[in-house]
Protein backbone atom coordinates (compact mmCIF):
# COMPACT_ATOMS: atom_id res chain seq x y z
CA UNK A 1 0.00 0.00 0.00
CA UNK A 2 1.00 3.37 -0.82
CA UNK A 3 1.38 5.95 2.15
CA UNK A 4 -1.09 8.66 1.91
CA UNK A 5 0.06 12.43 2.75
CA UNK A 6 -2.00 14.16 4.96
CA UNK A 7 -2.47 17.48 3.06
CA UNK A 8 -5.14 19.52 2.17
CA UNK A 9 -5.69 21.09 -1.09
CA UNK A 10 -5.94 24.60 -1.60
CA UNK A 11 -9.08 25.82 -2.25
CA UNK A 12 -9.98 26.32 -6.27
CA UNK A 13 -9.87 29.63 -7.72
CA UNK A 14 -12.66 31.78 -9.34
CA UNK A 15 -13.14 35.12 -11.36
CA UNK A 16 -13.88 37.73 -9.34
CA UNK A 17 -16.65 38.88 -12.06
CA UNK A 18 -17.85 41.81 -12.87
CA UNK A 19 -19.57 43.09 -9.81
CA UNK A 20 -16.42 42.65 -7.61
CA UNK A 21 -16.35 46.53 -7.14
CA UNK A 22 -19.18 46.24 -4.82
CA UNK A 23 -17.73 43.90 -2.75
CA UNK A 24 -14.33 45.55 -2.17
CA UNK A 25 -14.26 48.98 -3.29
CA UNK A 26 -18.14 49.56 -2.55
CA UNK A 27 -16.98 53.38 -1.92
CA UNK A 28 -14.90 53.44 -5.22
CA UNK A 29 -18.17 51.81 -7.42
CA UNK A 30 -20.13 54.92 -5.73
CA UNK A 31 -21.92 52.35 -3.17
CA UNK A 32 -21.51 53.87 0.47
CA UNK A 33 -21.85 51.54 2.98
CA UNK A 34 -18.25 51.01 4.97
CA UNK A 35 -17.59 53.59 7.44
CA UNK A 36 -13.97 53.09 6.23
CA UNK A 37 -13.02 51.65 2.95
CA UNK A 38 -9.60 49.80 2.81
CA UNK A 39 -6.78 50.06 0.77
CA UNK A 40 -6.98 53.64 -0.68
CA UNK A 41 -3.73 54.78 1.25
CA UNK A 42 -0.95 52.63 0.94
CA UNK A 43 1.96 54.85 2.08
CA UNK A 44 0.29 57.28 5.03
CA UNK A 45 0.99 60.46 5.49
CA UNK A 46 4.20 59.33 7.57
CA UNK A 47 5.87 57.84 4.65
CA UNK A 48 9.67 58.84 4.00
CA UNK A 49 10.34 58.80 0.51
CA UNK A 50 9.68 60.13 -3.10
CA UNK A 51 5.75 60.44 -3.51
CA UNK A 52 5.00 59.40 -6.77
CA UNK A 53 1.40 58.60 -8.59
CA UNK A 54 0.97 55.75 -11.51
CA UNK A 55 -1.29 55.19 -13.91
CA UNK A 56 -2.00 52.49 -16.24
CA UNK A 57 -4.38 50.61 -17.92
CA UNK A 58 -5.21 47.13 -18.42
CA UNK A 59 -5.38 45.84 -22.29
CA UNK A 60 -7.11 42.93 -23.27
CA UNK A 61 -6.30 40.56 -26.60
CA UNK A 62 -8.31 42.87 -28.78
CA UNK A 63 -6.41 45.74 -27.79
CA UNK A 64 -9.03 47.12 -25.59
CA UNK A 65 -8.76 48.79 -22.13
CA UNK A 66 -10.10 46.29 -19.52
CA UNK A 67 -12.81 48.45 -17.63
CA UNK A 68 -13.85 46.35 -14.75
CA UNK A 69 -10.51 45.34 -13.29
CA UNK A 70 -9.68 45.52 -9.55
CA UNK A 71 -5.99 46.25 -8.89
CA UNK A 72 -3.94 45.25 -5.48
CA UNK A 73 -0.86 46.63 -4.53
CA UNK A 74 2.04 45.33 -2.06
CA UNK A 75 5.26 47.03 -1.62
CA UNK A 76 7.92 47.97 0.68
CA UNK A 77 9.00 51.15 2.14
CA UNK A 78 11.57 53.37 1.02
CA UNK A 79 13.68 51.80 2.68
CA UNK A 80 12.64 48.34 1.45
CA UNK A 81 11.04 47.09 4.36
CA UNK A 82 7.32 45.37 4.33
CA UNK A 83 4.87 45.87 6.73
CA UNK A 84 4.96 42.76 8.66
CA UNK A 85 5.69 40.88 11.31
CA UNK A 86 8.35 38.31 9.51
CA UNK A 87 9.97 41.52 7.98
CA UNK A 88 12.63 42.89 10.30
CA UNK A 89 13.10 46.64 10.37
CA UNK A 90 10.48 49.53 10.72
CA UNK A 91 7.74 51.27 8.95
CA UNK A 92 6.72 54.69 9.27
CA UNK A 93 3.23 54.67 11.37
CA UNK A 94 0.42 54.28 9.20
CA UNK A 95 2.34 52.57 6.25
CA UNK A 96 0.35 49.72 4.84
CA UNK A 97 2.10 48.92 1.94
CA UNK A 98 -1.25 47.77 0.35
CA UNK A 99 -3.15 49.43 -1.94
CA UNK A 100 -6.80 48.36 -3.97
CA UNK A 101 -7.53 50.26 -6.85
CA UNK A 102 -10.40 49.44 -9.58
CA UNK A 103 -10.62 51.44 -13.54
CA UNK A 104 -12.45 54.07 -14.70
CA UNK A 105 -15.76 52.22 -15.75
CA UNK A 106 -15.41 54.26 -18.89
CA UNK A 107 -12.19 55.06 -20.11
CA UNK A 108 -10.51 51.88 -18.41
CA UNK A 109 -7.88 54.16 -16.69
CA UNK A 110 -6.93 52.90 -12.92
CA UNK A 111 -4.50 55.58 -10.77
CA UNK A 112 -2.77 55.33 -7.20
CA UNK A 113 -0.29 57.62 -5.45
CA UNK A 114 2.53 56.35 -2.99
CA UNK A 115 6.16 56.11 -2.07
CA UNK A 116 8.40 54.85 -4.26
CA UNK A 117 9.98 51.57 -2.49
CA UNK A 118 13.45 51.07 -1.59
CA UNK A 119 15.43 48.20 -2.96
CA UNK A 120 14.52 44.93 -0.99
CA UNK A 121 17.26 41.81 -0.16
CA UNK A 122 16.04 38.60 -0.87
CA UNK A 123 16.76 35.48 0.97
CA UNK A 124 19.54 34.43 -0.92
CA UNK A 125 21.04 37.89 -0.28
CA UNK A 126 20.78 39.26 -3.61
CA UNK A 127 19.30 42.82 -4.39
CA UNK A 128 15.94 43.40 -5.68
CA UNK A 129 15.22 46.57 -7.61
CA UNK A 130 12.91 48.64 -6.18
CA UNK A 131 9.41 47.14 -7.33
CA UNK A 132 5.44 47.12 -6.83
CA UNK A 133 4.16 43.75 -6.58
CA UNK A 134 0.72 43.84 -8.33
CA UNK A 135 -2.09 41.37 -8.20
CA UNK A 136 -5.17 41.49 -10.65
CA UNK A 137 -8.72 39.81 -11.06
CA UNK A 138 -11.39 40.97 -13.06
CA UNK A 139 -14.54 39.31 -14.97
CA UNK A 140 -12.62 36.50 -17.77
CA UNK A 141 -9.85 35.79 -15.28
CA UNK A 142 -9.75 32.18 -13.54
CA UNK A 143 -7.12 32.95 -11.05
CA UNK A 144 -5.80 36.31 -9.84
CA UNK A 145 -2.15 37.57 -12.39
CA UNK A 146 1.00 38.24 -10.28
CA UNK A 147 3.42 40.65 -11.82
CA UNK A 148 5.70 43.52 -10.60
CA UNK A 149 5.98 47.07 -11.50
CA UNK A 150 9.83 48.23 -12.09
CA UNK A 151 10.88 51.90 -12.29
CA UNK A 152 12.24 52.93 -15.73
CA UNK A 153 14.99 55.42 -13.94
CA UNK A 154 16.70 52.84 -11.75
CA UNK A 155 18.24 51.21 -14.95
CA UNK A 156 21.09 50.37 -13.20
CA UNK A 157 19.60 47.89 -10.12
CA UNK A 158 16.97 46.46 -13.10
CA UNK A 159 20.00 45.77 -14.96
CA UNK A 160 21.14 43.64 -11.98
CA UNK A 161 17.40 42.52 -10.64
CA UNK A 162 17.52 38.58 -10.11
CA UNK A 163 14.54 38.51 -11.43
CA UNK A 164 14.19 40.65 -14.30
CA UNK A 165 17.92 39.30 -15.12
CA UNK A 166 16.06 35.47 -15.00
CA UNK A 167 13.32 36.56 -17.53
CA UNK A 168 15.01 34.34 -20.65
CA UNK A 169 13.41 37.02 -23.34
CA UNK A 170 15.37 40.07 -23.12
CA UNK A 171 12.64 41.55 -24.77
CA UNK A 172 9.49 40.65 -22.67
CA UNK A 173 11.90 42.43 -19.43
CA UNK A 174 10.81 46.05 -20.78
CA UNK A 175 6.76 45.27 -20.24
CA UNK A 176 7.66 45.42 -16.54
CA UNK A 177 9.36 48.79 -16.59
CA UNK A 178 7.20 51.64 -15.59
CA UNK A 179 7.75 54.51 -17.70
CA UNK A 180 7.98 58.10 -16.71
CA UNK A 181 5.31 60.15 -17.16
CA UNK A 182 6.48 63.60 -18.45
CA UNK A 183 3.55 65.35 -18.78
CA UNK A 184 1.87 64.34 -15.67
CA UNK A 185 2.97 66.93 -12.44
CA UNK A 186 5.04 65.77 -9.93
CA UNK A 187 6.74 62.06 -10.04
CA UNK A 188 3.96 60.30 -12.48
CA UNK A 189 4.94 56.41 -14.03
CA UNK A 190 3.08 55.25 -15.97
CA UNK A 191 2.62 51.32 -16.19
CA UNK A 192 0.09 49.43 -18.74
CA UNK A 193 -0.52 45.86 -18.68
CA UNK A 194 -1.46 43.63 -21.59
CA UNK A 195 -3.02 40.69 -21.17
CA UNK A 196 -2.63 39.34 -24.02
CA UNK A 197 -0.77 39.29 -27.34
CA UNK A 198 1.97 41.68 -28.90
CA UNK A 199 4.05 42.93 -25.60
CA UNK A 200 2.16 40.66 -23.48
CA UNK A 201 3.07 41.57 -19.47
CA UNK A 202 5.03 38.86 -18.11
CA UNK A 203 3.36 37.42 -15.22
CA UNK A 204 4.63 35.19 -12.38
CA UNK A 205 3.60 32.01 -10.71
CA UNK A 206 4.55 33.12 -7.02
CA UNK B 1 21.41 46.13 3.87
CA UNK B 2 17.85 46.71 5.53
CA UNK B 3 15.18 44.76 4.40
CA UNK B 4 16.95 41.26 4.74
CA UNK B 5 14.85 37.79 5.54
CA UNK B 6 15.97 37.01 9.26
CA UNK B 7 19.51 35.18 8.83
CA UNK B 8 19.42 31.88 7.32
CA UNK B 9 18.71 28.15 8.34
CA UNK B 10 16.05 27.23 11.38
CA UNK B 11 13.82 29.78 12.03
CA UNK B 12 14.37 31.75 8.77
CA UNK B 13 11.07 32.38 7.09
CA UNK B 14 10.08 29.24 4.83
CA UNK B 15 8.31 29.39 1.28
CA UNK B 16 4.96 28.36 0.40
CA UNK B 17 3.97 25.26 -1.24
CA UNK B 18 4.03 25.42 -5.35
CA UNK B 19 0.64 26.26 -6.48
CA UNK B 20 -0.89 23.10 -7.68
CA UNK B 21 -2.08 24.16 -11.15
CA UNK B 22 -4.00 21.01 -11.80
CA UNK B 23 -6.25 21.91 -9.71
CA UNK B 24 -6.53 25.40 -10.44
CA UNK B 25 -8.52 26.54 -13.92
CA UNK B 26 -6.05 27.91 -16.32
CA UNK B 27 -6.40 30.94 -17.41
CA UNK B 28 -7.49 29.91 -21.25
CA UNK B 29 -11.18 28.68 -21.04
CA UNK B 30 -13.08 29.14 -24.09
CA UNK B 31 -16.28 27.70 -22.52
CA UNK B 32 -16.09 30.82 -20.58
CA UNK B 33 -16.03 33.30 -23.22
CA UNK B 34 -14.36 36.35 -21.49
CA UNK B 35 -11.47 34.35 -20.47
CA UNK B 36 -10.04 33.81 -24.30
CA UNK B 37 -9.19 37.35 -24.89
CA UNK B 38 -8.00 38.38 -20.94
CA UNK B 39 -6.05 35.48 -20.67
CA UNK B 40 -1.90 35.60 -21.31
CA UNK B 41 -0.83 33.23 -24.22
CA UNK B 42 2.84 32.93 -22.87
CA UNK B 43 3.55 30.70 -19.57
CA UNK B 44 3.60 31.90 -16.21
CA UNK B 45 6.91 32.60 -15.30
CA UNK B 46 8.14 30.89 -12.12
CA UNK B 47 9.25 32.72 -9.23
CA UNK B 48 11.64 32.59 -6.09
CA UNK B 49 9.90 33.67 -3.13
CA UNK B 50 11.07 36.29 -1.15
CA UNK B 51 10.70 39.23 0.72
CA UNK B 52 7.50 40.50 -1.14
CA UNK B 53 5.60 36.81 -1.77
CA UNK B 54 5.89 35.74 2.05
CA UNK B 55 4.81 38.56 3.44
CA UNK B 56 1.35 40.63 2.91
CA UNK B 57 -0.66 42.96 4.40
CA UNK B 58 -2.28 42.60 7.87
CA UNK B 59 -5.49 44.12 9.27
CA UNK B 60 -7.11 44.34 12.97
CA UNK B 61 -10.32 45.29 14.25
CA UNK B 62 -9.36 48.80 13.77
CA UNK B 63 -10.21 48.18 10.43
CA UNK B 64 -13.62 46.93 10.41
CA UNK B 65 -16.92 48.43 12.39
CA UNK B 66 -18.95 45.58 14.45
CA UNK B 67 -22.03 44.09 12.14
CA UNK B 68 -19.92 44.37 9.11
CA UNK B 69 -20.62 40.97 8.87
CA UNK B 70 -24.10 40.66 8.92
CA UNK B 71 -25.18 41.57 5.43
CA UNK B 72 -29.24 41.50 7.09
CA UNK B 73 -28.57 44.13 9.05
CA UNK B 74 -25.60 46.29 7.34
CA UNK B 75 -27.63 48.22 4.57
CA UNK B 76 -31.66 48.12 6.32
CA UNK B 77 -33.27 51.22 6.03
CA UNK B 78 -36.43 51.08 6.97
CA UNK B 79 -37.13 47.11 6.97
CA UNK B 80 -35.53 43.69 6.97
CA UNK B 81 -34.37 42.13 3.23
CA UNK B 82 -36.48 39.63 1.18
CA UNK B 83 -35.58 36.00 0.99
CA UNK B 84 -34.26 33.27 3.00
CA UNK B 85 -31.78 33.97 6.28
CA UNK B 86 -28.51 32.12 6.54
CA UNK B 87 -25.62 31.71 8.61
CA UNK B 88 -22.54 31.22 6.66
CA UNK B 89 -19.88 29.96 8.90
CA UNK B 90 -16.54 27.87 8.33
CA UNK B 91 -12.45 28.28 8.87
CA UNK B 92 -9.88 29.34 6.84
CA UNK B 93 -7.11 26.87 7.43
CA UNK B 94 -3.90 26.05 4.91
CA UNK B 95 -2.83 22.67 3.69
CA UNK B 96 -1.23 21.57 6.25
CA UNK B 97 -4.72 21.72 8.15
CA UNK B 98 -3.53 24.52 10.57
CA UNK B 99 -5.94 27.40 10.84
CA UNK B 100 -5.34 30.60 10.01
CA UNK B 101 -6.65 32.94 12.48
CA UNK B 102 -6.75 36.97 12.05
CA UNK B 103 -7.07 37.19 8.45
CA UNK B 104 -9.65 38.96 6.26
CA UNK B 105 -11.98 37.49 4.74
CA UNK B 106 -14.55 39.84 2.72
CA UNK B 107 -17.74 38.42 0.52
CA UNK B 108 -20.27 40.09 -2.45
CA UNK B 109 -23.15 38.75 -3.66
CA UNK B 110 -26.88 39.19 -5.27
CA UNK B 111 -30.01 39.55 -3.69
CA UNK B 112 -32.86 36.79 -3.24
CA UNK B 113 -33.86 38.04 -6.76
CA UNK B 114 -30.32 37.44 -8.69
CA UNK B 115 -29.62 40.93 -8.89
CA UNK B 116 -26.52 43.31 -7.75
CA UNK B 117 -26.63 46.40 -6.05
CA UNK B 118 -24.25 47.58 -9.22
CA UNK B 119 -24.80 50.16 -11.89
CA UNK B 120 -23.93 47.39 -14.66
CA UNK B 121 -26.00 45.30 -13.52
CA UNK B 122 -29.17 45.47 -15.65
CA UNK B 123 -31.14 42.59 -14.80
CA UNK B 124 -34.69 42.93 -14.35
CA UNK B 125 -35.61 41.28 -11.45
CA UNK B 126 -35.21 44.42 -8.62
CA UNK B 127 -33.13 45.97 -6.20
CA UNK B 128 -33.65 45.07 -2.27
CA UNK B 129 -33.77 48.71 -0.57
CA UNK B 130 -32.33 47.00 2.15
CA UNK B 131 -29.83 44.62 1.01
CA UNK B 132 -26.50 45.90 0.03
CA UNK B 133 -24.64 42.26 -0.35
CA UNK B 134 -21.39 42.86 0.72
CA UNK B 135 -19.88 41.68 3.86
CA UNK B 136 -16.33 41.89 5.41
CA UNK B 137 -14.79 40.07 9.23
CA UNK B 138 -11.73 38.48 10.57
CA UNK B 139 -11.15 35.13 11.38
CA UNK B 140 -10.42 34.54 15.17
CA UNK B 141 -7.86 33.21 16.76
CA UNK B 142 -8.80 29.72 15.34
CA UNK B 143 -9.62 30.66 12.02
CA UNK B 144 -13.17 30.78 12.23
CA UNK B 145 -15.29 33.14 10.52
CA UNK B 146 -18.95 33.99 10.40
CA UNK B 147 -21.55 35.99 8.22
CA UNK B 148 -25.30 36.55 8.53
CA UNK B 149 -27.02 37.09 4.95
CA UNK B 150 -29.68 36.50 2.57
CA UNK B 151 -29.50 33.53 0.17
CA UNK B 152 -28.66 34.91 -3.14
CA UNK B 153 -30.79 33.96 -6.08
CA UNK B 154 -29.45 32.72 -9.65
CA UNK B 155 -29.19 34.89 -12.24
CA UNK B 156 -28.75 35.15 -16.14
CA UNK B 157 -25.59 36.10 -18.25
CA UNK B 158 -24.27 36.49 -21.37
CA UNK B 159 -22.26 33.44 -22.46
CA UNK B 160 -24.63 30.90 -24.19
CA UNK B 161 -27.49 32.66 -24.97
CA UNK B 162 -29.11 30.80 -22.49
CA UNK B 163 -26.96 30.91 -19.07
CA UNK B 164 -27.71 30.99 -15.65
CA UNK B 165 -24.66 31.27 -13.00
CA UNK B 166 -25.64 28.98 -9.95
CA UNK B 167 -26.73 30.89 -6.76
CA UNK B 168 -22.98 31.76 -5.23
CA UNK B 169 -21.48 34.01 -2.68
CA UNK B 170 -17.66 35.58 -4.05
CA UNK B 171 -15.24 35.06 -1.37
CA UNK B 172 -12.40 36.75 -0.87
CA UNK B 173 -9.30 35.94 1.74
CA UNK B 174 -5.95 37.35 2.05
CA UNK B 175 -4.38 34.77 4.23
CA UNK B 176 -1.13 35.72 5.93
CA UNK B 177 1.08 36.03 2.75
CA UNK B 178 0.10 38.26 -0.45
CA UNK B 179 1.44 34.65 -2.55
CA UNK B 180 -2.27 33.08 -0.39
CA UNK B 181 -4.11 35.68 -2.13
CA UNK B 182 -7.14 33.99 -3.43
CA UNK B 183 -10.82 34.78 -4.28
CA UNK B 184 -12.86 32.36 -5.03
CA UNK B 185 -17.11 31.53 -4.65
CA UNK B 186 -18.97 29.45 -2.89
CA UNK B 187 -22.38 27.46 -4.11
CA UNK B 188 -24.68 26.04 -2.48
CA UNK B 189 -25.22 22.19 -1.70
CA UNK B 190 -27.60 20.68 -4.28
CA UNK B 191 -28.00 23.41 -6.82
CA UNK B 192 -28.41 21.83 -10.08
CA UNK B 193 -26.50 24.69 -12.51
CA UNK B 194 -23.81 24.07 -10.68
CA UNK B 195 -22.98 21.18 -13.28
CA UNK B 196 -23.85 23.00 -15.69
CA UNK B 197 -22.08 26.49 -15.27
CA UNK B 198 -18.92 27.00 -17.60
CA UNK B 199 -17.38 29.13 -14.55
CA UNK B 200 -17.63 26.70 -12.67
CA UNK B 201 -16.24 23.83 -15.13
CA UNK B 202 -13.22 26.09 -15.65
CA UNK B 203 -11.92 24.12 -12.88
CA UNK B 204 -10.30 20.94 -13.62
CA UNK B 205 -11.06 18.88 -10.86
CA UNK B 206 -14.23 17.30 -10.08
CA UNK B 207 -12.59 16.86 -6.10
CA UNK B 208 -11.53 20.93 -6.41
CA UNK B 209 -14.97 22.02 -7.37
CA UNK B 210 -16.63 19.82 -4.37
CA UNK B 211 -14.85 21.84 -2.45
CA UNK B 212 -16.51 25.27 -3.44
CA UNK B 213 -20.08 23.88 -2.57
CA UNK B 214 -20.96 24.77 1.28
CA UNK B 215 -22.62 21.95 2.70
CA UNK B 216 -25.92 22.59 4.70
CA UNK B 217 -25.12 22.76 8.48
CA UNK B 218 -28.53 22.03 10.50
CA UNK B 219 -26.54 22.03 13.93
CA UNK B 220 -25.75 25.25 13.17
CA UNK B 221 -28.96 26.20 12.05
CA UNK B 222 -31.10 28.45 14.36
CA UNK B 223 -34.57 27.26 14.72
CA UNK B 224 -37.26 29.48 13.98
CA UNK B 225 -34.59 32.29 12.34
CA UNK B 226 -32.08 31.39 9.78
CA UNK B 227 -30.63 28.11 8.40
CA UNK B 228 -26.85 28.11 7.91
CA UNK B 229 -24.20 26.74 5.36
CA UNK B 230 -20.52 25.63 6.11
CA UNK B 231 -17.98 26.36 3.95
CA UNK B 232 -14.06 26.38 4.71
CA UNK B 233 -11.60 27.98 2.84
CA UNK B 234 -8.14 26.13 2.17
CA UNK B 235 -4.94 28.39 1.44
CA UNK B 236 -1.99 27.40 0.40
CA UNK B 237 0.57 25.85 3.20
CA UNK B 238 3.70 26.73 4.31
CA UNK B 239 7.32 24.75 3.98
CA UNK B 240 8.42 23.73 7.42
CA UNK B 241 12.24 25.34 7.66
CA UNK B 242 14.39 21.99 9.04
CA UNK B 243 16.68 21.59 5.92
CA UNK B 244 16.24 25.36 4.37
CA UNK B 245 18.95 27.72 3.22
CA UNK B 246 22.13 25.86 5.26
CA UNK B 247 25.15 27.12 3.71
CA UNK B 248 26.59 24.91 1.65
CA UNK B 249 28.86 22.07 3.18
CA UNK B 250 26.42 21.82 6.54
Amino acid sequence: MVQKLEYLRESASQTAGPYVHIGLAPGAAGFDIYERELGWDIAGPNAAGERITVTGTVIDGMGAPVKDVLLEAWQANAAGVYAHPEHPGEVEAGFRGWGRVITDFESGEWRFETVKPGAVTGADGRVHAPHINLWIVARGINIGLNTRLYFADEAEANAADPVLTGIEWEDRRATLVAARDERAEGQAYRFDIRLQGAGETVFFDI
Amino acid sequence: MTGALKGHGAGAPAEYYQRDRDLQPPAHTPIYKTSVMRSPRCSLISLDQGPGEITGPTFGHGDLQPGDNDLITNYAQDGLPIGPRMILHGRVLDENARPVPNTLVEIWQANAGGRYRHKKDTYLAPIDPNFGGCGRTLTDENGYYVFRTIKPGAYPWRNYVNSWRPAHIHVSVFGHSFSQRLITQLYFEGDPLIATCPIVNTIPDQAAIGQLIAKMDMNATVPMDAMAWKFDIVLRGRRSTLFENRPEGN
